[in-house]
């Protein structure tokens, strides 16, 4: 016998596999939300081992909001391409026709182009059950959700309600309307996440690693001017930093930092080494006060 | 504050030599455990320590959990590590634990995963979701307070989960003067517990988690103690999915891979056991062999794949194999079975409905189910085994279950994957109650069901006609039999062969034992609908006409028969129609109180939701509804 004992990450990966299986098993039809995220490129990663030599047998859903980085866009076309998946972007149509922007609406713009967006997606497509990259380590009130977290025909979440989870045995049965959401990677951590990166060679954004890149100090955080849609306030010059990001999302929101990792040893040693936590660059968090997140959730955010 | 300081001396390999790092982190192995124990032991304390210890707390974390100690902390001034892990707002402002939460920490020698088990009687059910992948079970006692009810509840919970490694942590030696007699009584009470329920083995490690001792390092407070320290003893007991490879291989079937036509693979998770090129393997429940040809993967074939590793199969010959199949070492595959004996834990706040239908998932198979009236309850406070009807809410109870067709299984002793199972209620879906298989009832080993030479299709086909059962639903009075004996005239007249079970010939003979309790509807409704599917077999048009006023029942029977073949027939009479007509008087005698259990009066009424046929009596004919459910059948 060659190991008896597998890995933390061997392990990991097949439970992964195992419960995205499940869902194709078991779904009439699931979809993948793809933000182009590290998360997002480990879930695809996976999806593409649990089915081989088989193309993962579901789309590729990125609910857009047109203010993520150039860069995010380019490798999301490309990965669609090379999984032989088919790839479908929403936008919510509201939110366009309003204009709504993260620079002039703060938290409407996540509300209406991402928890709304996702919504009318999911509505649109019929899809009932939806695989998303969350992890329980990043935030508190993930660390509570089911692998298997059952939404109403609302898309709500009800936390006092969820369905006990054994074993690795998955209950997908819904009625009509209702959906499940998926989180096959709910038992990696970040640093889990960075070294399958480099282990597997999975392809990510190039923003996460260090790079020259024209920025602006704003309320305390490194903001990339990514494109000339970003309104420069009187005396705001961009600066050329090295700069990286732990965290993607739209630019305006997504604080960078300081770092001259250029190698993914680089980049986990500095994970390592940090003393802020991965979400700490996200705006999203600190809504709502403590409880942020879980009022999000049950609104029908991811 | 000194000994609150302890941390992990990774930082130096990490600074110094990165490589060297990962290649340490990605040969760890993992180590999954709950902890439990009573309210107010000090659970999120203690995981709050040791994510501190290990270095999991960035600043903005630590700097927000300062704040909050002293906002909403029950310490003092000083840190409350519960607060890092109490998650959920409900829970933030009554400051208690109220799910299961996981959270993860590395040490230099494996990942962890922590399940943060409740304490409160009524979450019984977290507790046990918690320690369903648990590799170990760390139980807290408050030194101060010795072994309490809930201890010897979340430890017979883990002794029945099946958790082999279980650790006593004495906590909060602090507050009784790291005094050594406090904790050999503690130990001594409960050895004595622990032995009478079947633990045989268990670590005992006096500690506190508020002030660190004994959770990384050795306590100087406590020199009287000899043995490791809770996270020495973490890192390195033995994990169960090493004991599960060294099992006889079998792997449930969850999903066909058909690219294209010169590619057939079985995709599945290695649930015991190691499989490899040229092992010979049998498929279950048909008994078909075959042989191994590879073990693929995206990376490359594997010479050989091992228990907990997702992998596809391709066989040497073109056999039948699906999902909820059980792959499995040809000569000694596991068995399948239709009757078994199982203890139960009731997770849903609706109680068990003895003889009711429910959905088993076992692996990937699932299957109608009905359960049989417990056998006993144990009572988690005394041990004790108590009569019971049903199962509530947090019951834990030894009952009989029978499925629909043979389960391929292992007991729960040897195998989690092929003896856990959950129950599914067919109508809400929920997850209602956590199995374990102990044994088969009938000797029904090896079952490869026998095909019969003279099948349901050759007997309908004889008969010029396809099966069906005409299930006729509706108040007392409301017009079934009348409807149903038309219809059975009329498809008689047509040369089709019928029979039509009703009141009149079921409960004079076959149901004559039954009375009109909730749980005897439910039995007489099943057995009316065993009765229809064989006469389906035997290739019948069947015609029932029975209030049969419970959904669930209902949708049993449908479950029971080929998808197509059940034909709901709802005689849609309103209530004050039937009982101004009240053709029998029985209305009348339920008025006044003469008959007890009466549908409608004092006994629900649920109406389909979609029946195929829907019927207003009020609106048409009987001649004509007659005509239209004939149609309806031969369409």
């Amino acid at each position: 016998m060659t190991q008896k004992t597998l890995t933390h990450l061997a392990r990991l990966e097949a439970e992964a596999i195992h419960i995205m299986r499940e869902v194709v098993a078991e779904a009439e039809n699931p979809v993948m939300l793809y933000s182009v995220g590290k998360d997002s490129a480990v879930m695809l990663h996976l999806a593409r081992k649990a089915f081989y030599p088989s193309p993962p047998p579901f789309p590729l859903l990125h609910v857009d909001t047109t203010w993520k980085f150039q860069e995010m866009y380019k490798l999301r076309d490309r990965m669609a391409a090379e999984s032989g998946m088919d790839l479908l972007v929403y936008h919510n149509q509201e939110a366009m026709d309003r204009g709504i922007n993260p620079f002039d609406h703060g938290a409407l713009h996540t509300d209406m182009w991402k928890t709304e967006g996702l919504k009318q997606a999911l509505d649109k497509y019929g899809f009932d059950a939806a695989f998303g990259g969350a992890r329980r380590d990043e935030e508190k009130s993930r660390a509570k959700e089911r692998i298997f977290s059952f939404r109403t025909a609302s898309h709500g979440w009800d936390p006092k309600n969820q369905r006990p989870e054994l074993w690795n045995l998955y209950n997908a049965r819904k009625n009509k309307g209702e959906s499940i959401r998926v989180f096959p990677i709910s038992n990696w951590t970040e640093l889990d996440i960075w070294q399958y990166i480099h282990l597997n060679n999975v392809p990510i954004v190039p923003l996460y690693f260090a790079d020259e890149r024209p920025t602006v100090e704003r309320d305390g955080m490194l903001l990339m001017v990514d494109d000339d849609r970003f309104p420069l306030k009187p005396g705001e010059e961009p600066v050329m930093r090295s700069v990286r990001f732990r965290t993607l999302g739209c630019y305006p929101l997504t604080g960078a930092v300081e770092s001259t990792a250029k190698t993914l040893p680089e980049i986990i040693q500095e994970t390592l080494l940090t003393t802020t936590s991965e979400r700490q660059g996200r705006a999203i968090d600190k809504d709502a006060g403590g409880a942020g997140m879980e009022v999000k959730k049950q609104q029908g955010y991811f | 504050m000194s000994d609150q300081q302890v941390i992990y001396k990774t930082d130096a390999l990490i600074a110094e030599d990165i490589d060297a790092y990962l290649d340490s982190h990605q040969h760890k192995t993992m180590l999954r455990f709950i902890t439990c124990g009573s309210v107010d032991d000090g659970k999120s304390t203690l995981i709050g320590r040791m994510l501190y210890d290990s270095k999991m707390i960035f600043e903005d974390q630590l700097a927000a959990l300062e704040t909050d100690s002293k906002k909403v902390g029950t310490q003092g001034q000083e840190i409350d590590f519960a607060l890092l892990v109490d998650g959920l707002a409900a829970e933030r402002e009554q400051g208690i634990t109220i799910d299961v939460a996981y959270r993860f920490f590395n040490t230099e020698k494996r990942k962890f995963i922590v399940a943060d088990c409740p304490g409160h009687e009524q979450y019984t059910r977290n507790m046990v979701t918690g320690a369903s992948t648990a590799d170990l079970a760390v139980i807290l006692i408050d030194a101060r307070k010795g072994v309490l009810v809930q201890t010897r509840r979340h430890s017979y919970l883990c002794h029945l989960i099946g958790i082999k490694n279980i650790v006593l942590a004495v906590n909060k030696m602090d507050l009784v003067g790291y005094d050594p007699a406090v904790f050999d009584t503690i130990v001594k009470d409960y050895t004595a517990f622990a032995r009478s329920i079947g633990i045989d083995n268990f670590t005992a490690i006096p500690i506190s988690g508020f002030k660190g001792d004994n959770i990384t390092t050795s306590s100087p407070n406590t020199p009287w103690y000899k043995g490791p320290t809770l996270i020495e003893h973490l890192e390195t007991v033995e994990v169960l999915s090493s004991l599960d490879a060294s099992k006889s291989f079998r792997m449930p079937v969850q999903w066909v891979n058909r690219p294209n036509l010169d590619f057939r693979g079985f995709s599945g998770l290695v649930a015991t056991g190691s499989v490899k090129p040229g092992d010979a393997v049998r498929v279950l429940p048909s008994g078909k062999t075959s042989t191994v040809t590879r073990v693929v993967t995206l990376d490359g074939d594997l010479d050989e794949a091992v228990a907990g590793q997702s992998v596809t199969l391709c066989f040497a010959d073109e056999i039948d194999c699906s999902r909820g199949d059980v792959i499995a070492t040809a000569d000694n595959p596991p068995q399948a079975a239709d009757q078994f004996e199982t203890t139960l834990v009731w997770l849903n706040d609706e109680a068990l409905h003895v003889g009711r239908a429910y959905w088993l998932k076992l692996g990937t198979q699932t299957v109608s189910v009905t359960v049989q009236q417990p056998k006993y309850v144990v009572n988690v406070n005394t041990m004790e085994h108590l009569a019971a009807k049903t199962l509530d809410l947090n019951a834990i109870g030894v009952v009989e279950i029978i499925t629909d067709r043979p389960v391929v299984f292992e007991p729960y002793a040897e195998s989690r994957t092929l003896g856990g199972f959950i129950l599914i209620d067919k109508i809400t879906n929920a997850t209602v109650a956590a199995g374990m298989l102990h044994f088969s009832l009938r000797r029904s080993q090896n079952v490869h069901w026998q095909a019969v030479d003279v099948s349901r299709d050759a007997h309908a086909a004889l008969k010029h006609q396809r099966p069906a059962v005409l299930w006729f639903t509706g108040l007392s009075g409301s017009g079934k039999s009348t409807i149903a004996n038309l219809v059975e005239k009329k498809l008689h007249a047509l040369g089709k062969h019928t029979f039509l079970l009703d009141g009149d010939n079921v409960r004079h003979g076959l149901n004559k034992d039954l009375g009109f309790t909730e749980a005897d509807r439910i039995e007489n409704i099943r057995r009316v609908g065993e009765v229809a599917k064989l006469m389906t077999d035997a290739g019948l048009i069947v015609l029932t006409a029975f209030i049969s006023p419970f959904r669930a029942e209902r949708e049993m029977v449908r479950a029971m028969l080929p998808e197509g073949d059940f034909i709901e027939v709802f005689i849609d009479t309103p209530l004050e129609e039937a009982e101004r007509r009240d053709v029998k008087g029985l209305y009348k005698k339920a008025r006044s109180g003469q008959l007890k259990n009466f549908t409608g009066i004092d006994s629900p009424y649920e109406a389909p939701e979609s029946p195929e046929v829907r019927v207003d009596t009020t609106a048409e004919t009987p001649q004509h509804a007659a005509e239209r459910i004939v149609t309806e059948l031969l369409k």
